[in-house]
């Protein structure tokens, strides 16, 4: 506890580094559109490019885009920040949204005005180039890259060195579909078996000297169908990482399906292939490339050390406000840094105000010697560096803003994708369902419970898993349901997904009515706390049962799905009429899709 | 009866030194919008208050005719509106000034928040006013009414909604586009540059010479901020639909809405 007082002002708030933003791309923007709608360019065409530049199209209508930024890493400054909550107050609707892969969102933007979004974008250093459509997404890095107590060293230079690299790369301009690469710290806090590209940090030797290197995996994916990455080689060196993305891609670009959209992610190729003459193909490539290459490819890895700023401690002990310790022990989390942690904020869906922006940068420029704030993997965002003694002070901040919430840590944060708000693929409004399963756990006080502490929910509105819940111990995807002619809105549950080093995509369990899933999962808890071994918790027990090692009462799924089956029967529509309508609307229910943009 | 050159060169927006100057010249007339309370506390000094609930209890021509002759305004009186509501409050009254006839009417660019904020001087002294006359001379030019709505857009004119745009999605009158009002201010001000605004007009392929029609929720202020936004470009031909969507809904007009979304449930507020 310090008590002497350093009252150093925060004068020296960093800001961002690296300007992704090109100013002429928002300019060529406004100029696409306008030949748009005069019909001097095709619907197809211009979908292509939109997409390319971070638009996609809204739920039943191409004249509003959901604008998606690409955050390399996850990172984004206190100034970016407020530039994002003017962006989205003037041209969207005043609430921003951050995805499961460390973006933010805007939705509803009319088409004419995405040109000014882009342009605001570019002045504060943030682009949406490639953000969607078929090329390399966002790189991202896990939040905790730099302060984890298990990583081997900080990967984000490597990430963000990376994303130079490919960011308007020709190689990455057009190929079959999208291509995702993830960063981890550690075998925990990522998800290097999920995508196209996964990389773990990791020390080795290459002729008797340390290196630093990292264990990559290649074919991983969630989707209507998903695959779990493959190791290349027990150590792939820093120098060889360069390399091995681009001969990945290449043999992507040359042999992936273009032909069946469906089947176009690199993870089909290497299921069809086989993994070993996919791993054959690229060391082959690797090889080749090296020996062709006229130059010598290398990541750009700033190694520079970040010199942290001193933050203001005050001498006196704020007095502790209420809720602070259940806050504490579900939403910070102890750097390898004596004296700091990382603060993650509990957002709903991963919704977040205007003025809860403004707020948040404020934060980080009082509390957090980095300065900067991190996007985190589940619709969250991360304070860095925040000394241990202002914890209180940083709640304190946060409770006025309403976002003091607890449970960020914990199965009470859920994560639920965009749904029936804004996308045309979904079926039923997950993120509505997301927020209604938090509010309750929340109630309930499920963050308290350690036992379901590691545990996760995740929620898609259709099978195509942008709410990832194929990864999440109970996992849900929206589908329809029906009683004589009466529709519901229906999610099929899978229980039993990881994304750690023993990544594991769930297994169905049984099918639950929207109107049905918060009742479900409190069943399931109660299932769990009667069978569980002393200390076991809920992740390790579905674990145990999907194993087959399950008991004395439960031996299998079939055992849940039997005990389930009062919770999850369907009513006349006459017993209960609310049944049938989804969350968020009054009227009944109805699968309407429109044409995957994703696809395009 | 022609006032173009008279048109011409009156300002939509004055600035803040322009008014300080003008206020010492004693050749202004500045009217503060806000509730009596506030004005009591503080004001612009010289600035008579007109709380946008006394002229809405009653905002006939003859009625707002009295107000303006009580204030000492005459026909050729320059007459500076502001708020603190983003300037949204200082339109509906500057636009009802223009709509019995006076010509000569901006709106300060900055709310008295911001002025405040500047250190800008303040009194809390109630001026003395002598009435004075002013002529009535109506300009139905520039008001839009529910019954010319749908053969002015048979004609070709834009209609414009400025509610945010959830509302706007939620319902509104069918063939409306949205401009939010949000979208119009910048920083401090209540209206951004013009190249600005021009460009955001420019990317909807409205053309200069357009005919548009603006409206809100409910009784023409946003939408007030929205007509003087375009009238800063030199658009001459902009009515405002004063009783706007309020009144819309309550004739049971045909109202249009983005179907099958669930917008809303992406608003963290």
């Amino acid at each position: 506890m310090s008590n002497t007082s350093i009252q150093s002002k925060p004068d020296n708030v960093p800001k961002h580094k690296i300007n992704w933003g090109r100013l002429e791309e928002a300019e060529r923007f406004s100029e696409m559109v306008k030949l748009f709608r005069q019909g001097k360019i095709n619907r197809d065409d211009f979908r292509r490019f939109r997409l390319q530049h971070g638009a996609y199209g809204s739920r039943m209508t191409d004249d509003y885009s959901m604008i998606r930024l690409k955050l390399p890493a996850g990172e984004v400054y206190s100034e970016q920040l407020e530039k994002i909550a003017d962006l989205s107050e003037q041209f969207s609707i005043g609430s921003a949204h951050v995805s499961t892969r460390q973006n933010f969102q805007l939705h509803w933007v009319a088409l004419e005005d995405v040109s000014e979004v882009l342009r605001g974008l570019a002045e504060s250093g943030m682009t949406t180039r490639e953000a969607c459509g078929n090329s390399v997404r966002s790189i991202m890095c896990s939040p905790l890259a730099g302060v984890c107590p298990d990583e081997v060293f900080d990967p984000t230079p490597y990430a963000v060195g990376a994303t130079k690299f490919l960011l308007r790369n020709p190689l990455c301009q057009a190929l079959p579909r999208k291509f995702k690469i993830n960063f981890t710290c550690c075998e925990k806090h990522g998800m290097a078996r999920m995508v196209d590209i996964g990389l773990i940090p990791q020390q080795g030797e290459v002729n008797g000297k340390p290196q630093r290197g990292f264990k990559v995996f290649l074919g991983g994916g969630l989707g209507a169908q998903s695959f779990v990455g493959h190791q290349l080689e027990p150590f792939t060196s820093e120098d060889e990482v360069l390399y091995t993305i681009v001969s990945v891609i290449r043999i992507f670009d040359r042999l992936g399906n273009r032909e069946n959209m469906a089947r176009a992610r690199m993870r089909y190729l290497v299921n069809e292939m086989g993994w070993e003459k996919f791993q054959n193909l690229v060391l082959k490539e690797r090889a080749m490339i090296k020996m062709l290459l006229s130059v010598i490819i290398k990541l750009e890895v700033d190694k520079t050390v970040e010199t942290m700023r001193k933050i203001s401690i005050s001498s006196e002990i704020p007095s502790v406000p209420q809720g602070y310790a259940r806050w504490v022990k579900s939403n910070t989390f102890k750097q390898k840094q004596p004296g700091f942690s990382c603060v993650f904020l509990t957002l709903e869906s991963g919704d977040v105000t205007s003025n809860q922006l403004r707020a948040i940068a404020d934060i980080a420029r009082e509390f957090t010697a980095d300065g900067q704030i991190r996007n985190g993997f589940t619709q969250d965002m991360v304070f860095r560096w925040v000394r241990d003694e202002d914890l209180p002070r940083v709640y304190s901040k946060l409770l006025e803003v309403g976002l003091a919430n607890p449970g960020a840590l914990t199965m009470a944060s859920v994560v639920g994708c965009s749904g029936t708000t804004s996308c045309n693929l979904a079926l039923t409004n997950s993120h509505r369902l997301a927020k209604e399963v938090q509010r309750k756990f929340i109630e309930l006080k499920i963050d308290e419970d350690d036992d379901l502490r590691n545990s996760t929910i995740k929620i898609s509105g259709c099978p195509n898993s942008c709410g990832q819940h194929e990864i999440a111990t109970i996992g849900f995807y929206g589908g329809g349901g029906r009683l004589g002619k009466d529709m519901y809105p229906l999610y099929t549950m899978s229980l039993g997904g990881r994304a750690d080093e023993t990544t594991t995509l769930g297994h169905t369990c049984t099918k639950v009515p929207a109107k049905r899933v918060i009742p479900t999962i409190l069943k399931i808890v109660e299932i769990f706390k009667s069978d569980k071994k002393s200390g076991e918790t809920l992740d390790l027990w579905v674990k145990r049962v999907i194993e087959g090692n399950g008991g004395p009462k439960i031996k299998s799924l079939d055992d849940i799905k039997e005990l389930l089956k009062p919770v999850v029967i369907a009513p006349t529509k006459d017993q209960d009429e609310d049944f049938y309508a989804d969350y968020g609307s009054d009227g009944s229910y109805h699968t309407k899709t429109g044409r995957g943009e994703c696809a395009a | 009866m022609c006032g173009l050159s008279k048109e011409k060169t009156t300002r939509v927006t004055v600035d803040a030194d322009k008014l300080r100057s003008e206020i010492r010249d004693k050749s202004v007339k500045v009217l503060d919008i806000r509730k009596e309370d506030d004005y009591k506390q503080g004001h612009i000094p010289g600035a008579i208050n007109l709380p946008l609930a006394s002229l809405l209890a009653d905002d006939s021509p003859d009625k707002v005719l009295q107000f303006a002759q009580s204030f000492g305004i005459g026909d050729e009186t320059p007459v500076v509106v502001y708020d603190d509501t983003f300037g949204a409050l200082a339109s509906r009254v500057a636009w009802t000034l223009e709509y019995i006839g006076h010509e000569d009417v901006s709106l300060l660019d900055i709310t008295y928040g911001t002025w405040k904020k500047l250190g800008l001087e303040t009194s809390s002294d109630t001026p003395s006013t002598v009435k004075t006359n002013h002529s009535l001379k109506l300009q139905p030019q520039i008001l839009a009414t529910s019954d010319s709505l749908v053969p002015a857009k048979e004609k070709g004119a834009i209609l414009v909604d400025n509610r945010e745009r959830l509302n706007y999605l939620e319902q509104h009158i069918p063939g409306a586009i949205n401009i939010p009002y949000r979208m119009l201010a910048s920083g401090q001000n209540i209206l951004r540059p013009k190249e600005d605004l021009r460009r955001l007009i420019q990317n909807r392929n409205i053309t200069p010479e357009s005919e548009i029609i603006t409206y809100c929720g409910s009784v023409g202020t946003l939408s007030g901020l929205g007509y003087y936004a375009l009238k800063s470009l030199g658009m001459d031909n902009v009515k405002l639909y004063v009783r706007s969507f309020k009144e819309w809904k309550s004739l049971e007009k045909p109202i249009e809405k983005q179907k099958d979304a669930n917008y809303w449930d992406l608003s963290a507020e």
